[in-house]
C-alpha cells in the first residue's frame, strides 16, 4: 500500500532515467539523509561518531570502489589495502610536501594518484583473468606494502615509518572536532556514492556489466575489453584511494604500512560479497554488516556475563566471517543488496499475495 | 662462490616449502578445477592439529589421528561448500575457498589455541659441510633441508604412483580430464572430490609437519602460505612436477633476489619477488612451465 508506484505517470524522458524513478524511494533517500545530516549529528555520542559512523562510511566508500570494479566489471582484486595505502600515502606527500593545497584538492589528487597506480596493476588483466588476475593483484598489494615501509621517500624521512596526518583545514574552518569530521566525510561519501550509482547506469558502467557477463560477446557488439577492464581499474582505484586517504586522514590520524595490509583487503572483499556484488547500495549493508560483527561479539558475551578473551574474538570473527561468505555465496549471491530489493518487491504487493 | 651456493641452497628449501604447499593447490585444482585459497589454512590447521595431539599421544597415533581429521574436514567442505556450489564460476568457488580459510584459521586457533607451538618428531636437523672438494671452505648446508628435500620427494614419488597406477588415481585423471565424461562412465564425482580434497590436506599436513619443524606450528603459516600462488603460476595450475620446479624457482630467486639485490632496494623484497616473477612470467607464457590448458585469453 505505501510502497507503489501505482499513479505516478512519467511524462518526460528526464522522470524516466532520474536516479530514483519511484517517489517513496526519492523520500526514503531524503530522510536517510536528513537522519544521517541532521538527526545523526545531534544526538550521537562523539564515541558512536568516531568509531561507528566515520569507519562506516569509509568502509562502505572503499567498498564501493571495489564493487565497481569486482562486482560491476567482474574483476577480483585482492589488492585493496595497496590501493588505499596509496590514496594515503599519496595524500600524506601532497599535504605535507605542498601544504597551501586545499584538502578537497589533496584527496582528489589522492584518488587520482591511487587510479594511476590501478591502472598500471590492471594491465595484466588485459591478458589474464579469473584467479590469475586475483594473485596479480595479489602482488599489487605485497608490492606496495614493501614499497610504503622501505621506501623512505613516501614516509617523509620518519624515522619510525609511521606518519601522522598534518593539521587538516578546509576552506578555513579546522576540521578537528569528530562532528566536522564526520560532516567531511559523509558529504565526500554521498556526492560519491550517487556519482557511483549513475556512472554504472551509464554507458561506461554498462560496458562494464557487459564485460563481465560475456567477455568476448561485449567485443563483439563493440565495448572495447581494454578501455571497459582499464577504465573499471582507474575509477574502482580513485574511489579507492580517496577511502584510504579519508580513513587515513579523519579516522586514524597517524598510520603506518601496516593499517592497509591483506587482511583490509579480504574484508573489503567480504563487504562486497555480504553486501551484494553489483549494488551500490549493498555496499553500505556489507561494511555495516562487517563492523557490527566484532562489536555484537564484544557486547553480547559481555551482556550475557561471560566475556571472551580478545584472541577468542578475533578468532570468532574469523570464523563468523569465513561461514557467513560461504553461506551468502550459496543461499544468496547477490547478498543482502538482493534480500532488500526482494523485500520492496514484496511491500509492492502488500498486501496481496500476487 | 660459497657464500653463493649457501643462498642457493637456502632458497631451494624454501622453494620446497613452497612447493609442498602448491602441491596441494594443484591436486585439489586438477580434480575439481577449484582455487583452492584454504590450503595454507589447511596446513596450519593440520600442523596444529598434530602438534596439540602429541602431546596427548605417541606421535604415530597422533599422525593418524590428524590424517582422520583432515579426511573429516574434507568431508565437511564437500558436504557443506562443494555441493552446493557445484556447477558454479570459478570465481565465485575461489571466493568461497577464502572464506573456508577465514574459518578455518579461525577454527584452527579456537580449538587447538594461537600460541607458537615447537614440532619435533625427529627430522635431523644440524649443520653439515658439503662439496668441500670442490669449493674453498665448502658449503654449510642443514641436514634438514636435506630432509625436507627428501620428504618432497618421496610425496612426489607416492603422489605419481597414485595417480599413475592405482584405480582411484586413474578415476582422479579422468574426472580431471572432463568431468561429465567421468560422470557418465560410472565415476561418483562426489567422493572423488572427498579423496581429492582428503588427500590434499594429507599433503596439507606434510607440509605442515616440515614447515612447523623448521619455523614452530604457529599462525604465520597459514600467510606464508601464500607464497604458493607464484609457484602455482610460474608451474602451471595443472601440473605436479611443475609445482616442485616451480617452488624451487621461486624460493631460490628470492632468496637470491634478497641477498644480492636487496640491498640496494632497502631489503625485504622478498615478500614480492616471486609474484613479481610470476606476473612477468603469465606475460610471457600464460600457462606456466608445465600447464596443460592454456587459459583463455581476453
Amino acid at each position: 500500500m505505501l510502497y507503489r508506484e501505482a499513479g505516478q505517470f512519467k511524462t518526460t524522458y528526464g522522470d524516466d532515467q532520474a536516479i530514483f524513478p519511484i517517489r517513496q524511494d526519492r523520500w526514503g533517500i531524503a530522510i536517510v539523509l536528513a537522519i544521517a545530516f541532521v538527526v545523526l549529528p545531534a544526538v550521537a555520542t562523539p564515541y558512536f561518531v568516531t568509531s561507528i559512523m566515520i569507519p562506516f562510511l569509509i568502509y562502505a566508500l572503499a567498498a564501493i570502489g571495489l564493487n565497481l570494479l569486482t562486482g560491476y566489471c567482474g574483476q577480483v582484486s585482492l589488492g585493496t589495502g595497496g590501493f588505499m595505502a596509496v590514496g594515503a600515502y599519496a595524500a600524506y606527500n601532497f599535504a605535507v610536501r605542498v601544504p597551501e593545497l586545499n584538502l578537497i584538492v589533496v584527496f582528489l589528487l589522492a584518488g587520482g594518484m591511487a587510479a594511476l597506480v590501478g591502472v598500471v596493476f590492471g594491465v595484466p588483466s588485459l591478458r589474464i583473468k579469473g584467479f590469475y588476475l586475483a594473485v596479480a593483484t595479489l602482488a599489487a598489494q605485497f608490492f606496495l606494502d614493501w614499497a610504503f615501509s622501505r621506501i623512505k621517500w613516501f614516509t617523509n624521512y620518519t624515522p619510525s615509518g609511521s606518519v601522522a596526518a598534518p593539521p587538516l583545514d578546509l576552506f578555513g574552518i579546522a576540521i578537528n572536532t569528530p562532528d566536522r569530521r564526520y560532516y567531511l566525510i559523509l558529504t565526500i561519501v554521498v556526492v560519491m556514492a550517487l556519482a557511483a550509482k549513475n556512472l554504472v547506469r551509464g554507458r561506461v558502467g554498462r560496458s562494464w556489466m557487459a564485460i563481465r557477463d560475456m567477455d568476448i560477446a561485449a567485443e563483439i557488439i563493440g565495448i572495447r575489453p581494454w578501455r571497459a577492464k582499464l577504465s573499471a581499474f582507474a575509477v574502482s582505484s580513485f574511489y579507492i584511494g580517496i577511502a584510504g586517504a579519508l580513513w587515513a586522514f579523519l579516522h586514524l590520524g597517524a598510520w603506518e604500512p601496516l593499517a592497509f595490509d591483506i587482511n583490509r583487503s579480504f574484508t573489503l572483499l567480504f563487504m562486497v560479497i555480504i553486501g551484494g556484488l553489483g549494488s551500490i547500495v549493498g555496499c553500505f549493508f556489507g561494511a555495516a554488516f562487517i563492523l557490527m560483527v566484532p562489536l555484537a561479539l564484544n557486547q553480547i558475551p559481555l551482556a550475557l556475563g561471560m566475556p571472551l578473551s580478545t584472541a577468542m574474538i578475533s578468532h570468532l570473527e574469523f570464523m563468523i566471517f569465513g561461514a557467513l561468505i560461504v553461506f551468502f555465496l550459496i543461499v544468496e549471491p547477490h547478498g543482502l543488496a538482493r534480500l532488500w530489493g526482494l523485500g520492496k518487491e514484496k511491500l509492492r504487493l502488500w498486501p496481496f499475495p500476487h | 662462490m660459497g657464500f653463493f651456493f649457501e643462498v642457493l641452497f637456502g632458497g631451494f628449501l624454501a622453494g620446497v616449502l613452497y612447493a609442498l604447499v602448491a602441491l596441494g593447490f594443484v591436486l585439489i585444482f586438477k580434480a575439481s578445477g577449484v582455487f583452492n585459497f584454504a590450503q595454507g589454512a589447511m596446513v596450519l590447521f593440520a600442523a596444529l592439529s598434530l602438534v596439540r595431539l602429541m602431546e596427548w599421544m605417541p606421535i604415530p597415533l597422533a599422525l593418524l589421528a590428524s590424517v582422520a581429521i583432515m579426511i573429516v574436514f574434507a568431508l565437511a567442505v564437500e558436504r557443506l561448500v562443494l555441493r552446493p556450489l557445484v556447477n558454479q564460476e570459478g570465481i565465485i568457488l575461489f571466493m568461497a575457498t577464502i572464506g573456508v580459510s577465514y574459518f578455518l584459521d579461525g577454527f584452527a586457533q579456537t580449538v587447538w589455541g594461537s600460541e607458537i607451538y615447537k614440532l619435533d618428531i625427529g627430522l635431523p636437523n644440524e649443520p653439515v659441510m658439503i662439496l668441500e672438494s670442490v669449493f674453498d671452505g665448502g658449503v654449510l648446508v642443514n641436514t634438514f633441508d636435506l630432509a625436507a628435500a627428501a620428504i618432497a620427494g618421496v610425496l612426489v614419488l607416492v603422489l605419481a604412483i597414485f595417480f599413475q597406477k592405482t584405480r582411484i588415481g586413474r578415476a582422479l585423471r579422468a574426472v580431471a580430464d572432463d568431468h561429465q565424461a567421468a560422470q557418465s562412465v560410472g565415476i561418483p564425482l562426489r567422493d572423488i572430490w572427498v579423496i581429492v580434497w582428503s588427500t590434499s590436506g594429507i599433503v596439507a599436513l606434510v607440509a605442515g609437519i616440515v614447515w612447523g619443524s623448521a619455523l614452530g606450528v604457529q599462525f604465520s603459516i597459514a600467510l606464508v602460505a601464500l607464497k604458493a600462488l607464484p609457484v602455482l603460476i610460474l608451474g602451471g595450475f595443472t601440473s605436479v612436477p611443475g609445482a616442485i620446479i616451480g617452488g624451487l624457482i621461486i624460493g631460490a630467486g628470492e632468496k637470491l633476489a634478497e641477498v644480492f639485490i636487496g640491498p640496494c632496494f632497502g631489503g625485504g623484497i622478498e615478500t614480492w619477488f616471486g609474484y613479481v616473477l610470476a606476473l612477468l612470467f603469465l606475460l610471457v607464457r600464460p600457462q606456466g612451465l608445465f600447464g596443460e590448458r592454456i587459459i583463455e585469453r581476453v
